[in-house]
């Protein structure tokens, strides 16, 4: 059937479809599906399908994202966060895994392969003892540390009333002096010791359309 | 490339070094020969030879000459280049529409590939009739033009803790700029019939990832269009083709592309990109979530570390971006002393509500070194803050929304670097 609306246009989205689709979990738990899965179990699963950039103990490996850890280092100078450190919400873990994990190979977790890994990173923080079973009834029961580490962005009340007032336009300082500059960091890619961005970027772009047509 | 053509380009180096050197400006028309320019005096091979044909390019491509404006990457800041970011070459582009195959990416499972015959839209959860658009149902919904800048939240965000990438590429071309055609959101919605518990949407995209984000319904029912076209053609596939969500002012990871859902709920979802991702840490470790407007920011583009002064001292060109997300653009103030002193710019053109603007300062460069420095004005009354006034309220841990001052500090030889200053 066409919609009810203005335009008549579109068709009625059938219960199957969106099912198919509809798959977020909100933090009340609303949209778990019936299943459990314990830290035993996901700890196989983890080992097998997340660890290879994970890490073991989900502590993460290289660049990529460590998922247990960093507890206590919100205010550190370089914050550790993870599931158990930083996230809010247990319901954001098993959405996003479900949805979204393994990377490169998304959407082939069951059910209850999602609460087992999600035990699994529970237990990797510490969060939960060995023989603990996640389920879709004890779900809401699991404290996350930092549930009550956000606060609704408030820039309105502490920024915008500084920075609406009327800035000065001369002699606004005595002294300027350079306190950190980019070149000494060095960082940047495509430099060459000639120093040249540009002249080194071509010839990267060129170098590298030599290879494509070899 | 030739032999020949390594050649020129390494004497051309070579001459601009020496003639900067020399303290003299570049040669140009300006500087005539006894015999006069042999560009002008010997016939040259476009002036005798024949161009190419009208069959020769269906789809163009720039002039070679211009190889380097183009998307770069940079390795270290992501675990690899799928999930990532690349930057606009805002350095060598001017006005204000961004050609889109330079245009910056960012994804989260890559570009996907998703046909037009193989495309749908749900709208589900709290409304009257869920309903499943073609692409082609969208084509048929009355549309709406708009320029909107796309800013990824975290632009500029490797600044946070002190100067460190080298060209304004790098620290402020997560952005584009695009006229974009489509469908606004609220039509889409009233044709299923928003239900009164319906409070927000949750949109997400059609790739791995999902992007899912959630949107209050005030905003969903304002300015948020469902594109399909930008900048007259289609989106491109890195780009969310054939259809993405366009959030005027708001930080550009709610800018879902290969856009496939759209639930209205009755509260957020808290999802992964708002909550693992998005949130801005303070210095007490408390994290403000739901930073969605992108303040009002500016930076000048040249010169600036890519785009050093080659011409000496005299007439010079000090040209910028400005934008913010909360309104228009109505005034920038360029300081080249580092903020001691400031002048007003002239803007291009006046202004528009959370598109880029483009601005230009024409000074007579007396070959002094120069701290640059641009500061926007929105409609607002905000005045763009500095990076340290910035930093007194969040500490140097938010990742985001670092819309602070940039300082480039151009040398007598017209070389800019990212510095920060005092």
């Amino acid at each position: 059937a066409a919609s009810d609306g203005p335009y008549g246009l579109g068709r009625e989205a059938l219960p199957e479809e969106i099912a198919a689709w509809n798959h977020e979990v909100m933090p009340d738990g609303t949209g778990l599906p019936e299943g459990a899965g314990s830290v035993e179990e996901g700890e196989m699963l983890f080992s097998e399908k997340c660890a290879v950039c994970h890490g073991d103990f989900a502590e993460g490996v290289g660049n990529w994202p460590p998922l247990a850890g960093g507890e206590d280092t919100l205010a550190d100078k370089d914050p550790v966060k993870t599931v158990g450190s930083y996230w809010p919400y247990l319901s954001t873990a098993w959405d996003y895994v479900h949805r979204s994990m393994p990377y490169g190979n998304a959407q082939t977790l069951s059910d209850d392969e999602v609460y087992a890994i999600v035990a699994y990173i529970l237990y990797s923080n510490y969060l939960v003892e060995y023989d603990f079973t996640l389920t879709k009834d004890n779900f809401l029961d699991v404290e996350m540390p930092n549930a009550d580490g956000f606060i609704v962005d408030d820039r309105e009340e502490t920024e915008f009333p500084t920075f609406t007032q009327e800035p000065c336009m001369s002699d606004c300082k005595d002294e300027v002096e350079i306190t950190m500059r980019a070149a000494v960091l060095d960082v940047t890619p495509e430099e060459e010791s000639e120093g040249e961005d540009q002249a080194s970027a071509e010839q990267a772009q060129e170098a590298a359309a030599g290879e494509g047509a070899a | 490339m030739t032999a020949s053509d390594k050649g020129t380009k390494a004497s051309r180096r070579a001459f601009l070094k020496g003639a900067l050197a020399a303290g003299g400006t570049v040669a140009g028309a300006g500087a005539a020969r006894a015999s006069g320019d042999p560009l002008i005096t010997e016939t040259q091979p476009w002036a005798q030879y024949l161009g190419e044909g009208v069959d020769a390019t269906p789809y163009g491509m720039p002039i070679r000459f211009e190889d380097d404006v183009v998307r770069r990457n940079v390795e270290w800041l992501t675990a690899d280049t799928i999930s990532s970011i690349n930057f606009t070459p805002i350095h060598a582009l001017d006005g204000t529409i961004t050609p889109q195959g330079c245009a910056f990416e960012r994804h989260h499972s890559g570009a996907i590939e998703l046909r037009k015959q193989d495309y749908r839209l749900m709208i589900n959860g709290l409304v009257d009739q869920p309903l499943v658009f073609t692409y082609d149902d969208l084509e048929r919904f009355p549309r709406e033009q708009h320029v909107y800048f796309c800013e990824c939240a975290a632009n500029t965000g490797m600044e946070w803790a002190g100067a460190q990438l080298n060209g304004a590429q790098f620290t402020h071309g997560m952005i584009h700029n695009m006229e974009y055609t489509g469908v606004p959101l609220r039509t889409l919605l009233e044709e299923a019939g928003v239900q009164t518990e319906g409070k927000w949407v949750f949109v997400e995209g059609a790739d791995a990832s999902s992007n899912g984000r959630s949107i209050p319904m005030d905003k969903a029912l304002d300015d948020v269009l469902v594109a399909f076209k930008a900048n007259g053609e289609a989106l491109r596939k890195e780009h969310g083709y054939p259809v993405r969500l366009v959030v005027p002012g708001w930080e550009g990871n709610m800018w879902v592309k290969w856009l496939r859902r759209v639930e209205v709920t009755d509260g957020p979802v808290e999802s992964r990109e708002e909550t693992s991702k998005y949130t801005d840490t303070l210095a007490d470790g408390t994290s403000r979530k739901w930073t969605w407007e992108m303040d009002a920011k500016s930076v000048v583009t040249s010169p600036s570390p890519q785009s050093p002064i080659k011409h000496g001292p005299g007439p010079l060109v000090i040209t910028g971006l400005a934008w913010s997300g909360r309104g228009a653009i109505t005034q920038v103030d360029v300081s080249i002393d580092g903020g001691k002193n400031w002048q007003t710019a002239r803007l291009a053109a006046p202004g528009q509500d959370k598109a880029l603007a483009r601005f230009y300062l024409d000074i007579e460069w007396d070959g002094s070194e120069m701290l640059l420095q641009s500061r926007a004005h929105d409609s607002t009354g905000y005045v763009q803050p500095t990076k340290d006034a910035l930093r007194e309220i969040r500490g140097e841990n938010s990742i985001y929304h670092n819309n602070g001052i940039q300082t480039w500090w151009v040398n007598s030889d017209g070389e800019a670097e990212n510095v920060e200053v005092s």
